[in-house]
């Protein structure tokens, strides 16, 4: 049997079970659902481990591919989605109605996210985004008696409606010129189609509908927003996995399907990262509330990232991958600490922090850790990250020196990150006036989440050398060798 | 294991103890680091001590390799030649000095010995590093807990806005040298960031020249930032004056040198097309240093904001040096560059410790203080002479060489220099000590008291190592010649033309013994 959908099969099972166990599971009872669903996603991440990660074929006609790559996306949504439940657990006694459906669309999305890395052919990438976007609307508005989570999932359904009308239009026109949606013979349509400006136009608006998934210029005017007013587990799996979803789907269509138009557009996604990057740090800035603070940090991330897809080599790749592994661990770090201190204040604000060392100094130490990852500072995740993404583009800066401008904005982008992301550390260790000094509990769940993501960022940073390993070899399932020989020759 | 591993190793261990102790332990901790700073400063001096019968591989001494991400072409790779070994010593010194002042530390001491402990690390294992991405990482390291000590423990009115102006200048000069880095490793295409084979590959291979361009100018000003090169020092006296004195110490000694031997280790011999395209614009911008930083210390009513002023004007001189590729001048340039690090901690340190008695450090307040501290009174006159360049102070053995090394290459730069070091040191030196020290008794300041014995040790320490290397600047130039003169056959191997060996007798007769 051709096994290479069956992760996506079993996450299917494993939501549809969550399902019908929440309608014999006593209302008491039902919080324990999260156990059931960590424990199943657990077994589902072991079983991934032992499946073959140097084969790859397609299957339903080309629809999905399972290659090293897709393998390599599969792991980090599954680990992803672990470290979310135990969030989601932690969270669950703020939600009032249905907490089994909250884990059940929990894991819809994830499946949603596991097609998205296998999605090739453009009908497949709708459909798996969609299958991530409509679950995530209701995970964004499931406090329904907070007025700030209904706001959130309001904007998010207007805009991602719109978003996703954009991307079925580009689609329509992709498919009217070239005449197929699967992106091996969207490579060959791509090279007689190239001055095309129907095809040209439908690509773009794609290319858009992915920015929009994954925050970027000129698509991330609801992340500040939905981040901020949905739950907090929810909006760690948004920033995690949706974004990550919106890359695999971007480098596999510009890789695989569209290569020529792709070198042809990398002063657009060049440009893109720069303004990016700048619009993120920026209005960072200013922000008080941590949640929209992560909010616009998550966008100069995604501008982060944009650089390695715009260099569309295997390092640039790899480094994507790479970033997106030290991202999950401190990602999850910080919105662990969030969830547990707004559960004791209500209230989200930077001033929950003071007195935080005094309180719980694991949980200081955590969120100080995690803010000094994303500042991308030794000896942790992000620095490592950062390093392999300029690494990438300096490779290519010979070739096109748009690349130094962009690299000058990456640098100035740090460096305002650094100021706001201290900020945050300042607030904790020596911030003025505390008023509650009582301590924090964290629960069981809470705290494992929070000391694998400690581990993860540490290590990530001192021992990367066989994460590299893995998310190099991820990328060589991507055909880049056009681009990297021509930047050999050049030499 | 190499010693050098111990000589970074003792305070990076210091700091994982602190990070153990519970934070009322309040003297337990401050012994941790004591211990930690001190066993580092006796490996480092044992390891000076064996320098010369030492044996050598590729030109370094007590060299350790272990792969660490190798994937990158990245290793944990430390090794002395006769460039870092002093400054290694120098660094160790400064380090337990740094150490030992840190008792005017009240609140948040268990953060603060932590931090300082892993600053120490940091510049220690930034200057015994041969692989560049280790290099930077080290100083990475060191550089953010800077940033925090200033921001936490830091003095006076301008304290956040020093903070800020310090990190944003630093960070932005980091990490424009990071991305010179990364591009030499790149476009040098030797898939390793180890400096022996980086530098034997482009030996064979050299850069294009327009990748030279771009990369040296990257690194010249991304350190330059990080060294205070004028017109990009503004940082250096604001935050000097802001920021704990060990915090200080530490900074303006040792942590800032890191760019100038990243310019003589890494810019220099690996970009010499590139290099020389930018000799003329160093040798002008140290004078904007020597000069123009001299005669805004001449202004100065701060004398914390006096002595940070003129470390950025003595910064000048080892500019001149490395922009003069004489073995001389480099030599000399590196000889400035130790006999600083002692200098500096020292000015900073005693100015750290009147601040402590007199809560201020305004020079029109105090006076009169030689006859209540007279042993701080007499360190801070020896310290004043030291800075402008009295002979028998090791500073005097480096300037002067530097003057000479690069008379040929500038004359009239050099010519200014010289007027700028001994016109312009000698009047805000003197006018600093008169107003300070000497003049009526001020009953302001009866209760001021002089340092004890432990007090006094960090102090005694630094002058004795002045001294030392002044009355016998042998002890370092006979290591750091030979270096020099290895480093400057690839920097000068465009103009062959250059004496590089007939200078040989002239640094010998300069010895001053």
């Amino acid at each position: 049997m051709n096994s290479s959908y069956i992760l996506e099969l079993l996450v299917c099972g494993l939501g549809l079970a969550l399902l019908l166990i929440d309608l014999w599971t006593p209302t008491v009872h039902k919080q324990k659902l999260g156990y059931i669903a960590a424990a199943g996603l657990l077994t589902i991440l072991g079983f991934s481990f032992f499946m073959d990660a140097t084969v790859s074929y397609t299957s339903f006609n080309g629809m999905l591919v399972y290659d090293p790559l897709a393998l390599f996306f599969k792991r980090f949504f599954l680990s992803a989605a672990v470290l979310v439940t135990f969030l989601a657990i932690d969270f669950s006694d703020r939600i009032s109605h249905g907490i089994g459906e909250y884990y059940s669309l929990l894991v819809f999305a994830l499946a949603g996210m596991l097609f998205a890395s296998s999605a090739n052919d453009l009908i497949m990438v709708f459909v798996s985004l969609e299958l991530i976007t409509v679950t995530f609307y209701v995970l964004t508005s499931f406090q329904h008696k907070k007025t700030a989570s209904i706001e959130a999932g309001v904007k998010y359904l207007i805009l991602g409606a719109l978003s996703s009308g954009f991307m079925v239009y580009g689609i329509a026109l992709v498919f009217g010129t070239a005449n197929t949606t699967e992106f091996s013979a969207l490579k060959a349509a791509a090279i007689t189609n190239s001055e095309n400006p129907i095809f040209l136009m439908g690509l773009l608006f794609v290319i858009g509908g992915l920015a929009f998934k994954i925050a970027a210029f000129p698509f991330q005017l609801w992340a500040p927003d939905v981040y901020q007013g949905s739950p907090v587990p929810t909006t760690a799996f948004l920033a995690i996995g949706s974004k990550a979803a919106g890359f695999a789907l971007l480098l596999r269509l510009l890789c695989t399907g569209v290569p020529n138009i792709a070198e042809h557009w990398n002063t657009l996604l060049i440009g893109m990262a720069g303004v990016t990057i700048l619009y993120g740090n920026l209005c960072a800035i200013p922000q008080r509330n941590l949640k929209r603070l992560l909010g616009y940090s998550s966008i100069a991330n995604a501008g982060y990232l944009l650089i390695g897809v715009s260099v569309l080599s295997q390092a640039g790749i790899s480094a994507v991958l790479y970033y997106f592994c030290g991202y999950m661990f401190t990602l999850i770090a910080a919105f662990g600490v969030i969830s547990i201190l707004s559960k004791q204040n209500d209230s989200e604000d930077i001033s929950i922090l003071v007195g935080l060392n005094q309180r719980s100094p694991f949980l200081a130490a955590t969120l100080t850790l995690a803010m000094v990852s994303l500042a991308g500072i030794p000896p942790l995740a992000g620095f490592f990250g950062k390093f392999l993404l300029l690494s990438s583009a300096l490779e290519r800066a010979p070739l096109h020196p748009a690349y130094y401008a962009l690299l000058l904005i990456a640098i100035i982008g740090v460096v305002i990150s650094i100021y706001y992301y201290f900020g945050v550390v300042r607030a904790i260790y020596w911030g003025k006036d505390p008023g509650d000094l009582s301590p924090v509990q964290v629960q069981m769940p809470a705290r494992i989440a929070l000391v694998l993501s400690i581990v993860g960022m540490i290590y990530l940073g001192l021992l990367p050398d066989r994460a590299l390993k893995q998310s190099q070899r991820a990328s060589s399932s991507l055909p880049t060798s056009a681009i990297v020989h021509k930047a050999a020759a050049a030499h | 294991m190499s010693p050098l591993t111990y000589i970074l190793g003792f305070p990076f261990l210091a700091a994982l103890v602190i990070l153990l102790i519970p934070k009322n332990y309040r003297f337990l901790i401050r012994s941790v680091a004591l211990v930690g700073s001190f066993l580092s400063l006796v490996v480092a001096v044992s390891v000076f001590a064996n320098f010369g019968s030492a044996p050598a591989i590729d030109g370094f001494k007590f060299q350790q390799m272990v792969p660490w991400i190798e994937r990158a072409g990245i290793s944990y790779h430390v090794g002395v030649d006769g460039i870092n070994i002093g400054i290694i010593l120098m660094a160790a010194v400064v380090a337990f000095a740094a150490t030992a002042m840190a008792r005017e530390i009240k609140s948040n001491e268990k953060e603060f010995y932590l931090l300082l402990m892993v600053m120490e690390g940091g510049i220690l294992g930034a200057f015994v590093s041969l692989d560049l991405f280790l290099f930077y990482f080290f100083h990475e390291l060191a550089l953010v807990p800077t940033f925090i000590m200033i921001g936490i423990w830091g003095r006076g009115p301008d304290k956040n806005y020093a903070t800020f102006n310090i990190t944003i200048y630093l960070s932005l000069g980091a990490l424009i040298s990071l991305i010179g880095l990364i591009a030499l490793y790149v476009q040098s295409g030797a898939n390793s960031f180890d400096l022996i084979v980086l530098t034997r590959h482009i030996q064979q291979n050299p850069l294009t020249l327009a990748s030279q361009q771009v990369i040296f100018p990257l690194l010249l000003f991304g350190f330059g930032i990080l060294v205070s090169l004028w017109p990009f020092h503004t940082w250096a006296p604001l935050g000097y004056g802001a920021a704990p004195t060990s915090t200080a110490m530490l900074h303006a000694g040792v942590l800032k040198k890191f760019g100038l031997y990243g310019l003589i280790r890494v810019a220099m011999p690996l970009l010499p097309e590139g290099a020389s395209t930018w000799l003329n614009v160093i040798a002008i911008l140290a004078l904007g240093n020597i000069v123009f930083c001299g005669w805004v210390a001449m202004r100065q009513r701060d004398l914390n904001l006096l002595i940070g002023n003129s470390s950025v004007a003595h910064m000048g001189f080892i500019f001149l040096g490395i922009a003069s590729l004489t073995t001389v001048g480099v030599t000399g340039a590196v000889v400035v560059m130790i006999a600083h690090g002692f200098l500096a901690a020292l000015a900073f340190g005693l100015n750290g410790y009147l601040y402590n008695q007199t809560k201020t450090l305004n020079i029109d307040e105090l006076g009169g203080l030689l006859k209540k501290m007279p042993f701080i009174g007499t360190a801070m006159i020896m310290a004043m002479m030291a800075g402008c360049g009295l002979p028998g102070f090791a500073n005097f053995a480096g300037e002067a060489l530097v003057l000479f090394g690069s008379w040929k290459a500038f004359p009239v730069v050099t010519g200014i220099a010289i007027w700028g070091a001994l016109v312009i040191g000698a009047v805000y030196m003197l006018r600093a000590v008169r107003n300070v020290l000497h003049g009526p008794d001020d009953p302001h300041w009866n209760e001021v008291k002089d340092a004890g014995l432990w007090p006094k040790i960090p102090f005694v320490l630094l002058i004795v190592a002045l001294l030392t290397f002044g009355f016998v600047p042998r002890l370092l130039t006979e290591k750091i010649e030979p270096a020099v003169v290895e480093l400057l056959k690839m920097a000068n191997k465009n103009k062959p033309a250059n004496p590089t060996v007939a200078v040989h007798g002239q640094i010998s007769s300069e010895n001053f013994q």
